[in-house]
């Protein structure tokens, strides 16, 4: 069942288009890889389909439902109820200790603070971060604020995370361990994933890659001949 | 994968009957191709009729083989030379690939689609390799590791490629023309 979908989305930022047309369906506890040069429009894609930003025309989808149609107060709600988000340098909330930043999802979506913090908490068994949990994010090294805000972006149990470049700023051995922690947690509570990516071998931890070209989708062939 | 050498050094390690030097090759070099019988003790023929180790008197036993094979100094001293030099750091420039996405371009087919093509392979088994690294042990991880460095080189080639081929096709299609062949074009 396709959970989020792209159908022949067009944005263009001033005169500069960025997406031409962009189409891609992501079924429900999918994990797909969004690959693609620089400036191809992998983000603005993502930024699309997060609700993020509104196409100038074409259609966003999310559960059923048309997205892009929505009010940015709608939107805002969707992406705090049932998106999680995971950027290339973490973006912790640096006045936050490491387990309230965890826990800011569900505080801003209601819960009570003691019931979010104890909902944060095991986070950090789970992802390697034991002890860290009073720290602030100048204090935690880049692979540790990494995992804090995987953990952030996924303690609200959303139906999809959004994950841009999430390695990026990390070196390969800590990115992989951050790719293989997200890859693992997403598929133990059935999160579908978009993960953008420029790197193949972050690439390779989802279950398939499409590209960004020139503001358009190619999808690989799922089963590749081999010439 | 030099398998004189490389049972040369499993000998360096200690006295071996032929079976645990198959036993370890394949345990550590040979996953994806196991070492047959035949060439373990083909090998280890040559070796000691060139000098590189001594067969023990067989012992007694049930068993295919109960020698024990014992490196010599000759051997010893050509396995210590092979560690300590480095494999030569191949260009890789005339590969498979590379010939491919030439011919496509001189013949005016779509380079491009073969390297699409070309790339879901390359990620489709880096899929695999990923798996096999997150399922499997440090020896897994690590051979994984190996073949993922290698593809990812690979598909660098490839985006950058797939990035300069229209001045690659009228490079090519450039020299074509100059060639002084009835076929040209």
């Amino acid at each position: 069942m396709t959970l989020v979908e792209a159908r022949n989305v067009v944005r263009s930022f001033g005169q500069t288009p960025a997406l031409r047309g962009a189409t891609l369906a992501v079924a429900a506890g999918e994990i797909v890889a969004v690959m693609g040069p620089s400036g191809s429009g992998k983000s603005t894609l993502l930024h699309c389909l997060a609700g993020i930003l509104v196409p100038d025309s074409g259609e966003v989808w999310f559960d059923g439902r048309r997205l892009d149609t929505r009010s940015e107060t709608e939107r805002s709600t969707l992406r705090r109820d049932r998106f999680g988000f995971v950027f290339q340098f973490g973006q912790l909330v640096p006045e936050l200790t490491a387990e309230e930043n965890v826990a800011l999802p569900l505080l801003l979506g209601g819960t009570r603070r003691a019931r979010a913090l104890a909902e944060a908490r095991p986070w950090f068994g789970r992802l390697g971060l034991d002890g860290l949990q009073g720290r602030r994010s100048g204090e935690l090294s880049g692979g540790e604020a990494q995992r804090v805000a995987l953990a952030r972006g996924l303690v609200a149990r959303p139906q999809v995370l959004f994950a841009d470049e999430p390695t990026g700023s990390l070196d390969s051995l800590t990115g992989e361990q951050v790719m293989d922690l997200l890859v693992s947690a997403a598929r133990g509570q059935g999160t579908t994933v978009v993960l953008v990516t420029h790197e193949a071998r972050v690439a390779a931890y989802a279950d398939r890659e499409v590209i960004v070209r020139d503001g358009t989708v190619n999808s690989l062939s799922p089963d590749p001949v081999t010439p | 994968m030099s398998v004189p050498l490389t049972l040369l050094g499993l000998l360096e390690r200690e006295p071996s009957h032929g079976y645990e030097l198959k036993r370890d090759y394949d345990a550590y070099f040979g996953r994806d191709k196991p070492l047959p019988f035949g060439q373990v003790y083909a090998t280890l023929g040559r070796l000691a009729r060139d000098g590189k180790v001594v067969a023990g008197e067989a012992e007694p036993g049930a068993g295919p083989d109960r020698k024990r094979y014992v490196i010599t100094d000759t051997g010893a001293v050509e396995f210590e030379t092979w560690l300590a030099e480095p494999v030569d750091p191949e260009p890789h420039l005339q590969t498979v690939l590379f010939a491919k996405v030439v011919l496509a371009l001189m013949l005016g087919r779509s380079a491009g689609q073969y390297l699409d093509t070309q790339r879901a392979a390359h990620l489709a088994r880096m899929r695999d390799l990923t798996d096999m690294k997150r399922t499997g042990g440090l020896i897994d991880g690590l051979l994984a590791d190996h073949g993922l460095f290698h593809l990812e080189a690979d598909l660098r080639w490839i985006d950058t490629t797939a990035a300069r081929l229209d001045a690659l096709a009228a490079e090519v299609r450039g020299t074509a023309t100059q060639t002084p062949s009835g076929r040209s074009r």
